[in-house]
């Protein structure tokens, strides 16, 4: 149920942020700090949860497995401009060979 | 660019052929009818007419590259734990692939509904600034809006915004959001059956398919120190608060980070140009305010 709770609050929300820069008259929040503050926004949440995501056990603890390997290569590809797909895929496909091998 | 709304908005002339418009935009009828009935296609301000297969094939090259990884989403959501309904449910009623993430990656670690929707939401709140940008360029009617508002993405946005004219726009926006639309929900539901015929997707590695699409997201904006400083910051504090802190939590503290280096850069640059200022008064501020675009 809790689930449901959680999609139901982040569909509207999202929905309604997403209205809002249609609706409001342009300008509005065309503040310099505030456009500043929502580049800035995602970089820190997107850091954050690949981090996490990489080091978290899902526990709240921290530890280094398969998945670093897997991540560290998806940087790689990043900085070689590899597409979207074949980043993901590099991900996945280093992380379970890693595990394989009883990383 | 304040007072251009839907229906005063005739920039320039009718130059572009119009007739190939409806059957590149028929699959959302009401956007077509609103789009098409009020104005002529029309240059957008200062662009070269580029033709309208370019267009379409660019918007498509996105579409398809990122619907494909709604796969991803899909096998990352199911081994989260949500169950298929829940999966197909965030990709139709979300459509936000980060937040998407972001949200599956909280509740699996166990946050409360509460916080994993914050963490969520902050991440769709971009998309404000997407779409305040999109509704100057293309200036729909009001009661378009809201069905439009659901496609109002990174993807999207990025496309349009390569387009040099309004008519380029409503087509890039139209293309890439349907395409992406209908992939994004195809293979999500594709992805979370998949993961539960395969069982244990830890065992595919596929719990590394979430950061490593994060990373994917981040690569890209990670362009100045600022934004490298903001991003170091962050690691710090979403590793360092994970273990004290409810699941959740820790990435809205995180997010502090923006704020944090906003600010610092703010004091040092009040520091520095205080002397300057003085004397130089505010000509360029005046003159930076008129031109918006």
């Amino acid at each position: 149920m809790s689930v449901w709770i959680a999609i139901g609050l982040t569909a509207v929300g999202c929905y309604l942020v997403k209205l809002l820069g249609l609706l409001v008259p342009a300008g509005a929040l065309e503040r310099p700090l505030v456009q500043r503050l929502s580049a800035l926004l995602p970089v820190a949440l997107l850091a954050a949860l690949t981090a996490q995501q990489v080091f978290g056990d899902g526990n709240g603890a921290l530890v280094v497995d398969a998945r670093v390997a897997g991540v560290a290569t998806a940087g790689l590809a990043l900085v070689f401009r590899a597409p979207f797909l074949v980043v993901i895929a590099a991900a996945v496909a280093v992380t379970a060979g890693v595990r394989a091998l009883g990383g | 660019m304040a007072e251009q709304t839907a229906s005063a908005d005739r920039p320039g002339t009718a130059g572009i052929p119009a007739r190939s418009a409806p059957e590149t935009r028929d699959e959302n009828g009401t956007a077509v009818q609103g789009a098409t009935s009020r104005t002529e296609p029309a240059p957008a301000p200062g662009g070269e007419p580029k033709p309208d297969s370019a267009v379409v094939r660019d918007a498509l090259g996105v579409g398809i590259a990122v619907g494909l990884s709604g796969f991803a989403f899909g096998v990352t959501s199911a081994g989260a734990g949500l169950t298929l309904l829940q999966s197909c449910a965030l990709s139709l009623l979300v459509f936000t692939g980060a937040s998407q993430f972001a949200l599956v990656g909280a509740l699996a670690a166990g946050g409360n509904p509460l916080t994993a929707a914050a963490g969520a939401f902050f991440l769709g709140v971009r998309n404000t600034f997407y779409g305040l940008r999109l509704s100057q360029l293309l200036a729909l009617p009001r009661y378009v809006r809201p069905f439009a508002a659901q496609w109002v993405i990174d993807e999207t946005t990025a496309v349009a915004l390569a387009q040099p004219t309004r008519r380029g726009v409503r087509i890039g926006f139209t293309v890439t959001g349907l395409t992406l639309y209908v992939l994004w929900n195809l293979t999500t539901l594709l992805g979370a059956l998949g993961a539960e015929a395969i069982g244990d997707t830890d065992a595919w590695g596929l719990d590394a398919a979430g950061p490593a699409c994060f990373l994917a997201l981040l690569a890209p904006m990670l362009r100045t120190t600022r934004e490298r400083a903001v991003a170091a910051i962050a690691v710090v504090l979403g590793l360092g608060f994970l273990p004290l802190l409810p699941a959740g939590v820790p990435v809205l503290i995180a997010a502090l980070a923006a704020p944090a280096v906003l600010w610092f850069e703010g004091r040092r640059a009040g520091r520095g140009t205080a002397a300057e200022s003085a004397g130089e008064s505010g000509r360029g501020t005046t003159d930076r305010k008129g031109t918006d675009r």
